[in-house]
């Protein structure tokens, strides 16, 4: 283990072992619940692997019942819960806890209801991302947010982390195309927000439960919005001699009112990397790699590929592709779609970062990540949704190297720092999970910081659903309720007053 | 003696809740005070009148975000955008009209209090989805930040969109960042005329479900086409609208699209970029409601529900009704004192579920029966426990949303 540190397991807790698991055992029976080192060893990570932690158990429910009944259970026994679903988190937000039961979602792996005539699926939260599209597409729809995980990773773990994608710039992230969910509440209640109807009513407790990575609630039933898939796709793809030129490009693509369906950049080192894996036609020599795709009726692309094809010739395009067919599109997108196995290939380790900034600092943030790469004597290449400002950042290490990781971990975390400064965030899409957690104060106040804990604790007084995650401390729901009023005088008598 | 507190910073709308916190006074909390009329009548004796912290601080057209304090008129930030060619894509509606009051008013910070979108809310989201960040004083006196201002972030929870909506009942805003789009080159509007309610619900939920784009699907009976038609509008009969935004050969190529689609034996029109641009202005704003002493009320139910449930509620009493949201979005009017809320929402619930929102009538009525939906008892607990997380002593807009809080 590196830096990061975990709650300490409570021993209370971990001399009761036995008779919890037997109580699990009880409440989920059959194949349910999962005690054997062997057993839970494939759960000691998610996808931020550089980090591992065994559960004190496995349990996977099958109905909601379960659900309700282990975590009325381990409210009542004071038991930390962490949810799961794929495991493919990049911050750690499913990683275990050693007092804890971790609870795999992915036994929930129906799709429930599809109603193309109000545009809306109803999924168990164990289906994964493209798993919704495929029962779909016979329809002629998909499911907007395309995370690139988006084989594997479950519905239920994308609503936990608000995960987007390539899509995102024009149709949103995962918050904007939820209309629905079931949720088990950590006493057991089962609650339902939304539906197929638009805005639920009272607060909006869809979008706190978005991105709460695993802290308010159990999701178990979702309803998305599927849309109908665009009647053509076309991408441009073009090379740029710096990150600069490109970057101006994007910013007048924007500004004369073009929303691509995607837009992503890969500088000079992500290039090559991806060139040498698939073989697709990169030019080496670009500083940059842009790839525009504009999505819509055929006439409404052609017209604005050329508009997009004139606003790159002046910005310096070095060179300029636009797909004539489906196979010459997808290749556009394939060595995108693998630079993170083409960096693999390299590094046999690597960080995939996450932060967002406003897209006129890039210029400023790239040149900032080159000096930091020579004071951390490491490589990073970047990959970055250009469209939203969403950069990924890859930073190549070799664990096997004593101090290496922890090397790559301060990069990370000076570049996070550095997103921050320039007016961007932590994290765009990866979460906050264990990774960000002790760097929340670089954007966040300690007033900002309680009154986000205070929701947790108007959904679990107790702290006992992924605790350690998010939050760089831990304090208990009494301490924040404390107020103190003192006396009754405005201090600013002259504020107006009629 | 009521007092009205006009702060101009943060700090000093910080220091009223404070006063109010030790006084145990609660506030009302008003922008312009626009949409006083929605929603429970507030039981709080002064005044927190936040239109002394007005002003566009930050406008990128190239980053499609927009930074202003609550108190900026949203006419102010309308036309901001507009120089810009983009806009507000939620289409906030204007309720002035519709409550007795002059068109155009209204501050940034109440269009979010109310979670106010208009017709485009099916294509683009309503105001939550385009809130990125914000500030805001809560209950407790302390001045907090939440969000960003980029457009992709997930870092902590999402507060600035669970405070859109949740009408001044959890905190203060004190400034607030938007994530703006282009708007439009042009646009036109596909109507089918003569169409019965549920024909219409069927046609509108074809279009959504093609590829033509459609950012916005009504339905106007023959009644309210006629209300329209007599503020000018070219309709006569019942009307069903469907409208497309973009570049002009793509608005037109997708207008060919929809004539193929459902074109076929029925009466089709084209109504052009003014004309388009002021009759779905009438249709957000519930123009055809405009100027009776009926009670108004909001429906928002699953798109194909919509003619199911304004079925349902005219067998039963006499009522208008014309759909927005592809049928989602029931406007419906009832004459008299009555204003039925519970046949409409358990009509609702026999539909497949969704809420109602009494959204004009007189004070009295608005304080005696449930102005916005009634929740379940774990839902409705875990919204008191939030307010109360929020704002323990009660002192932000008691009374607003429910009885309790
Ligand atoms: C190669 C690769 C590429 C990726 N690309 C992207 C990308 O482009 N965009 C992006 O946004 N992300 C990306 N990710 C990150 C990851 O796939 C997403 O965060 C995804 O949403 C996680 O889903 P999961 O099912 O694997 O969740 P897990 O990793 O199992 O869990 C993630 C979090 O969700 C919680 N959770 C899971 N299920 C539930 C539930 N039912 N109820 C409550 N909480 C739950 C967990 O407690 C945890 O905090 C990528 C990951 C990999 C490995």
């Amino acid at each position: 283990m590196s830096g990061i540190a975990m709650p300490k397991p409570d021993e209370a807790v971990l001399s009761r072992r036995g008779e919890i698991v037997r109580a699990l055992k009880e409440m989920v029976p059959g194949e349910g619940v999962i005690d054997t080192d062997i057993g839970m060893r494939v759960y000691e990570t998610d996808g931020f692997n550089a980090y591992r932690q065994m559960p004190m158990v496995v349990v996977l429910p099958e109905t909601v019942e379960q659900v309700s009944a282990v975590l009325h259970y381990c409210h009542e026994n004071g038991v930390k819960v962490v949810p799961r679903g794929a495991g493919t988190s990049l911050s750690g937000g499913a990683l275990p806890l050693g007092d804890g039961v971790l609870m795999s979602m992915m036994k929930f792996n129906k799709v429930l209801d599809i109603d193309a005539a109000n545009r809306a699926v109803v999924a168990q939260p164990g289906v994964t991302n493209l798993g919704i599209t495929r029962a779909v597409e016979h329809l002629g729809f998909y499911y907007a947010p395309d995370p690139s995980s988006q084989i594997a990773c479950s519905i239920g773990g994308n609503i936990a982390e608000n995960s987007g994608g390539v899509h995102s710039l024009k149709y949103g992230l995962t918050t904007n195309n939820v209309l629905g969910l079931e949720m088990v509440l950590i006493t057991g209640e089962v609650i339902r927000l939304g539906g197929k109807h638009l805005d639920s009513e009272g607060y909006d407790l869809l979008a706190l439960m978005t991105g709460s990575e695993g802290l308010l609630g159990v999701v178990t039933e979702v309803t998305v919005r599927i849309l109908q898939k665009p009647e053509t796709a076309r991408a441009a793809l073009v090379g740029f001699p710096s990150s600069e030129a490109g970057g101006q490009c994007v910013a007048e693509i924007i500004g004369a009112g073009i929303i691509p369906g995607g837009m992503e950049m890969m500088d000079e080192l992500a290039i090559n990397f991806a060139e040498d894996f698939v073989n697709v036609g990169y030019p080496r020599e670009a500083g940059a790699l842009l790839i525009v795709e504009l999505d819509g009726p055929e006439a409404e692309v052609d017209h604005l590929l050329a508009e997009v094809e004139a606003i790159a010739r002046r910005n310096g395009a070095t060179s300029l592709r636009v797909s004539t067919s489906e196979e010459e599109r997808l290749a556009f997108w394939a060595g995108r779609k693998s630079a993170f196995p083409a960096v693999g290939r390299i590094s046999p380790d690597y960080l995939c970062m996450d932060g967002t900034i406003p897209r006129r600092a890039l210029p400023q943030v790239l040149a900032r990540m080159r000096e930091l790469s020579e004071k951390h004597g490491l490589r990073c290449a970047n990959v970055f949704h250009a469209g939203d400002g969403n950069l990924h950042p890859l930073i190549l290490y070799d664990a096997n190297k004593p101090g290496e990781l922890e090397r790559a971990e301060d990069f990370g975390a000076d570049i996070l720092r550095l997103c921050v400064e320039v007016g961007g965030v932590l994290t765009g899409e990866h979460g906050v999970g264990i990774e960000k957690r002790d760097l929340m104060p670089v954007m966040f106040s300690e007033d900002d910081l309680k009154q986000q804990q205070r929701v947790k604790c108007a959904f679990d007084p107790k702290q006992l659903l992924n605790p350690g995650k998010v939050f760089p401390e831990l304090h208990r729901c009494a301490e924040l309720g404390r107020m103190h009023v003192s006396k009754g005088q405005l201090p600013f008598p002259d504020i107006p007053r009629f | 003696m009521p007092d009205t507190f006009k702060p101009r910073t943060a700090e000093e709308a910080r220091d009223v809740v404070r006063w109010a916190m030790a006084e145990h006074e609660p506030l009302e909390i008003v922008g312009q005070a626009s949409k006083r009329a929605i929603g429970r009548p507030v039981q709080a004796g002064h005044l927190l009148d936040m239109s002394g912290l007005a002003g566009i601080e930050l406008y990128e057209p190239e980053e499609l975000v927009l930074t202003a304090l609550p108190g900026t008129p949203i006419a102010e930030i309308e036309a901001a955008l507009a120089a810009s060619n983009q806009e507000l894509a939620f289409d906030p509606l204007d309720y002035g009209p519709l409550l007795g009051n002059p068109a155009g008013q209204g501050t940034l910070g109440g269009v979010i209090a109310a979670n106010l979108a208009g017709s485009k809310r099916l294509k683009h989201g309503a105001a939550r989805d385009h809130v990125l960040g914000m500030d805001a004083v809560s209950g407790r006196g302390e001045i907090f930040h939440s969000g960003g201002r980029v457009v992709k972030n997930v870092t902590g929870y999402d507060l600035p969109r669970a405070l859109t909506g949740s009408w001044g009942t959890l905190a203060v805003a004190t400034r607030i960042t938007l994530k703006v789009l282009p708007r439009a080159q042009t646009e036109a509007t596909f109507l089918l005329s003569g169409l019965g309610d549920a024909e219409a619900a069927t046609t509108m939920t074809t279009a959504m479900g093609s590829s033509a784009e459609v950012s916005a699907a009504a339905h106007l009976p023959a009644a309210a086409a006629q209300d329209l038609a007599a503020r000018g509008h070219a309709l006569s009969g019942p009307a069903t609208l469907l409208r497309l935004e973009g570049f002009g050969p793509s608005v037109d190529y997708r207008f060919e699209r929809l004539r193929a689609l459902l074109g076929a034996g029925r009466s089709v029109s084209r109504v052009e970029a003014d004309a388009s641009r002021a009759l779905w202005r009438a249709v957000r704003d519930a123009d055809a409601f405009v100027g009776t002493d009926d009670l108004v009320w909001r429906l928002s139910v699953a798109p194909t529900a919509g003619a199911s449930v304004v079925a349902q509620l005219a067998g039963r009493f006499a009522c208008k009704a014309f759909y927005d949201w592809s049928g989602g979005l029931v406007w419906l009017a009832v004459p008299g004192a009555d204003a039925r809320a519970e046949a409409i929402r358990a009509a609702i619930a026999a539909c497949g579920g969704g809420h109602a929102t009494l959204v004009r009538a007189p004070a009295p009525l608005r304080s005696s029966i449930p102005v916005f939906q009634p929740q379940p008892a774990p839902l409705a607990a875990l919204a008191a426990r939030l307010k109360e997380q929020f704002d323990p002593h009660g002192i932000l807009n008691p009374g607003r949303m429910t009885a309790g809080h």
